[in-house]
């Protein structure tokens, strides 16, 4: 078990450095110990989103709301122009006397189709973001990762960020309480 | 002393779970071998789903006149079923979206499993506007696509509004229920031992790692489609009730409509998460997690919209009296009295008088009391909706053309048959996905909010409720 292992170790690059908690006051208080120790590039894991981490980690304000009014736009327009085309433009036809253009008849479809739209830039907006889906992720390497959609509570410092030492990152984890410290290779 | 006691709220999830439990008790039961009930309980299922097969096909080869529709009656069990599916749906999203606007945490233990049980009923509700056309194969008609004709869908109309209103329904409930999902099938995906499972799941939850950052967006995007869908689901009844308020029928020309369709749905909608919770909770063990404190506050959840709908009746009929329409009278009196007063009556003691029964907590607390009301609202429910359309019809303004409708074999066994694509469905999603929503249940037990753990040692702390000694005053 360990020779392969060994191998894979020496020819494929560190991804980052990964250090698990013990429940989530321990994973809120590393990630303010990290983020004020000037990382950039880290990530904390858990099962469900921790209450107050997103300000621990100072994360900025998601950039979704954009996307979807965006969409939501797009769809009112589009089910109004859709509409007109059809009924105005193209083929008008005159219904019971009704004007062509009949407004308040269309509010039930343009507010589907907004609600509609908006919807999907919601989901596939959040995803987009997320850079999901993402079969592939060099810390489902290691195994004991698997506890962070079960009840693990992990931290994770990218080889990628500017400030990465090994022996550092590896002794931050450790005085702030790491159960587990772990090196992840891609 | 204060004539109240203080009322401490009950804990959410019952009998001292940590995470590691509750990712046990939900998961398990997909990734256990399949247990030989669900078998038994499938072919039954599958029974039905047959039938179904069998009444639409031959519905299609030979024609609506196999159903029991007459000369004024030209909307019968299929608008009926259509209104009663889709107002079970309803339940779901209220659960999943509005409950969740109001931070009212205890949704987290039903919210999964209810809105599966809207999209289940939303394919139930969905069959029948397909099948009911007559000619099937130019349904695509109702879409707005070039057809032969080279004419375009009436945007003036309220059963086009439908089309649009519920199949937006469906694909939002739908794109909820999977953002939703993912995290959980992640959950799955990790604790999977075999290769089918492994590949399967982890394809299913995209990747999912439980990233902060991911996190992040993701209660953003849940957040934002709770808000779609909340006005959503109340335009989706209210398109629906549309469909009569839009016409000239007699009792059908009423803005009461709207309010008194989504009121009504909501109403049969708990009544049938109650009725496959009290199930499905006894028969995989999950009375921890869907305690009977949820099941009081569904029933408290009943009873307010039961007597809702028993004020609309009544205000269709002072509306009526007070509009100074002979017609409009002189339905809503045929409809306590006339042909169908049995079915009008039957409405009105399930609807009305037996959800009243809730207003003592031990029937409310009981189980089966519970289970037999659920299904007695839905039984009023159904009736509800053949008293509306029915009634309306077969008793219109010219008593010449008046005719009494009755049912064929035909439209009954394609209303059974629903309940076979339905319970089909219901199975294997019971089978497969965590009928729990897993993350968000963890969130809601103490040991999710850091402000539970000591500073220093940072160990769990169970919280200490304060309370406060009631101030003694004289008169």
């Amino acid at each position: 078990m360990s020779t392969p292992k060994k191998n894979i170790e020496e020819q494929s690059k560190m991804y980052g450095i990964l250090g698990e908690f013990k429940n989530p006051k321990a994973l809120i208080d590393v990630a303010r110990t990290v983020n004020k120790s000037g990382y950039s590039k880290y990530d904390t894991f858990s099962p469900f989103p921790v209450h107050g981490m997103d300000k621990a980690m100072s994360l900025k304000k998601s950039k979704l709301g954009w996307i979807i009014i965006g969409h939501g736009i797009l769809g009112f327009i589009g089910a109004l122009g859709m509409m007109y085309y059809m009924a105005v433009m193209d083929y008008p036809m005159n219904i019971s006397g009704k004007p062509f253009f009949n407004a308040p008849a269309w509010v039930p479809i343009t507010f589907e189709l907004t609600v509609l739209l908006s919807a999907f830039g919601t989901v596939f907006g959040m995803f987009f973001l997320n850079g999901l889906p993402k079969l592939n992720n060099p810390l489902f390497n290691v195994d004991r990762f698997k506890k962070a959609t079960d009840d693990g509570f992990f931290l994770c410092i990218e080889a990628a960020d500017s400030l990465f030492e090994t022996d550092k990152v590896k002794k931050l984890l450790k005085e702030a309480g790491a159960t587990h410290i772990e090196e992840v290779y891609d | 002393m204060s004539k109240y006691d203080y009322v401490q709220e009950p804990a959410l999830v019952k009998g001292n779970h940590d995470f590691a439990s509750l990712t046990r008790l939900v998961t398990d039961i997909n990734l256990r071998p399949t247990p030989k009930g669900w078998y038994i309980a499938m072919i039954g299922a599958n029974t039905l789903l047959a039938i179904l097969g069998i009444s639409v096909g031959y519905l299609i080869w030979e024609g609506v006149g196999i159903w029991g529709l007459n000369n004024p009656v030209g909307w019968g069990w299929a608008i009926i079923n259509f209104v009663w599916w889709v107002g079970i749906g309803h339940a779901g999203t209220l659960i999943s979206a509005v409950l969740f606007l109001f931070r009212q945490d205890w949704r987290t233990a039903i919210n999964r499993f209810a809105e599966a049980m809207t999209i289940f009923a939303v394919m139930c509700a969905g069959v029948f506007p397909a099948i009911h056309v007559g000619r099937i194969w130019v349904i695509y008609w109702v879409f707005p696509i070039p057809n032969q004709m080279y004419m375009w869908p009436n945007f003036n109309s309220p059963l086009l509004w439908d089309v649009f209103a519920v199949s937006t329904y469906f694909t939002v409930s739908f794109l909820f229920w999977y953002v939703g999902l993912v995290p959980d099938l992640a959950t799955i995906r990790d604790r999977a031992t075999d290769k089918i499972r492994k590949f399967t799941y982890g394809v299913f939850s995209l990747g999912w790692t439980g990233s902060n950052r991911h996190w992040w967006n993701y209660e953003k995007a849940y957040m934002v489609l709770a808000g779609l869908a909340t006005p959503l689901v109340l335009s989706v009844h209210t398109i629906v009730s549309f469909d009569f308020a839009v016409s000239l029928i007699p009792g059908w020309h009423t803005t009461i409509f709207p309010p008194y369709f989504v009121a009504g749905a909501i109403f049969s909608g708990f009544a049938m998460v109650l009725t496959l919770m009290i199930v499905a909770r006894k028969i995989y063990g999950m009375k921890d997690i869907m305690t009977d404190d949820h099941m009081e506050k569904m029933n408290i959840i009943i009873m307010v919209t039961g007597s809702m709908v028993g004020f609309a009746y009544m205000m269709e009929f002072f509306v009526a009296w007070y509009s100074g329409v002979e017609y409009e009278k002189a339905i809503f009196l045929l409809r306590a009295t006339g042909p169908y007063a049995w079915a009008y009556w039957t409405m009105m003691t399930c609807n009305v008088i037996s959800p009243q029964i809730f207003w003592f907590k031990k029937a409310r607390t009981s189980v089966g009391i519970t289970f037999a009301i659920s299904i007695v609202v839905n039984i009023g429910m159904w009736f509800e909706r053949f008293v509306i359309t029915v009634t309306s019809l077969a008793n219109d303004y010219l008593p010449s053309s008046w005719d009494y409708y009755s049912p064929t074999i035909w439209d009954v066994l394609t209303y059974v048959g629903t309940f076979g694509l339905f319970f089909t469905m219901f199975l294997l999603f019971l089978r497969f996905l965590p009928m729990v929503a897993l993350a968000e249940v963890k969130m809601i037990i103490p040991q999710a909010d850091p402000h539970n753990y000591d500073d220093e040692k940072q160990e769990y702390k169970a919280p200490k409720v304060e309370i406060p000694t009631p101030k003694v005053v004289e008169a």
